[in-house]
């Protein structure tokens, strides 16, 4: 981690992809105590049912979070300035979400060097369930 | 349809504790493997001054209140309508377990798409470190679907 600097990148640039373990049952129970969102449609399947969903799904923070741990990895969180996303299809059980980003632009902001990077979280077969993008700050 | 006259609406200041408990428990649950943000003495040797709040882990800070979920209720939507729709985050501060924020949250608009099919609610909350100093702001839309 860490050793990036703004020189060093360039448009076009793609920072190393994370794929994260399958989500099951037990990773909506745990993400829901963690994260605070005890909205029962992630883990009450009765609830989810008479909501008109097939079956509970995941939060979309969960994957907003697996998502920024690929800008973390790449590049120290005290740089991080933004963070955005849309999420663009449910996260289903059984999703197993590949992160990815591409640097799409370099500038100066702030007195500071910056980047922007694209995001993307796919599951398995390639379906986009997240998009967004990040601007970090580069020595 | 929910009521426009919402927009403008704001919330309560609340004011949650970054504990290093629950930022353990959240990298657990998020399978996180970078030890900075688990154990404390990685995150000293990265330079930290203990373990950092994660990029999302204030949106759960927010939700650090009896009712979560008052924005629905006071607009009269079912919780098992809702899907979120679209985070922003923009940071000006680090946070850091032993971190005291302070949240404060307004309705910035509300509008439909699809001949009302869809209605959205947009949220933007901005939170306040001990100290005072403005550390991040939030702007989250939440889909209502109806019908």
């Amino acid at each position: 981690m860490s050793n990036v600097t703004y020189a060093s990148v360039k448009v076009g640039d793609i920072i190393p992809a994370l794929t994260k373990s399958e989500i099951t049952r037990t990773t909506l129970g745990l993400f829901a105590g963690a994260s605070g969102d005890h909205n029962p449609i992630h883990i009450d399947i009765d609830f989810a049912k008479k909501a008109g969903m097939e079956d509970v799904f995941a939060h979309g923070m969960l994957s907003m979070a697996y998502l920024a741990q690929l800008v973390t990895r790449w590049a120290p969180q005290p740089a991080l300035r933004s963070y955005a996303v849309r999420f663009s299809a449910i996260t289903h059980l059984k999703d197993r979400i590949t992160c990815s980003g591409e640097i799409i632009e370099k500038f100066e902001e702030n007195g500071e060097s910056r980047v922007r990077v694209m995001l993307q979280a796919v599951n398995q077969d390639g379906d986009v369930r997240l998009t967004g993008d990040a601007v970090v700050a580069l020595p | 349809m929910i009521d426009r006259s919402h927009i403008g609406r704001e919330f309560g200041v609340h004011t949650a504790e970054i504990e290093k408990g629950r930022l353990r428990f959240f990298a657990k649950a998020t399978g996180e493997t970078d030890p900075i943000y688990f154990d404390e003495d990685a995150a000293k040797a990265a330079g930290l001054p203990t373990l950092p709040a994660p990029p999302t882990f204030l949106f759960s800070m927010d939700m650090e209140v009896p009712d979560p979920f008052e924005i629905l209720s006071i607009m009269d939507v079912d919780l098992g309508k809702i899907l979120h729709g679209s985070q922003e985050f923009k940071y000006f501060r680090d946070v850091y377990a032993g971190d005291s924020i302070s949240f404060k949250s307004k309705v910035t608009d509300i509008f439909e798409k699809k001949g009302g099919a869809l209605e959205f609610i947009v949220k933007r909350t901005s939170a306040t470190n001990q100290d005072g100093d403005l550390v991040a702001e939030m702007t989250r839309t939440i889909v209502v679907r109806n019908g």
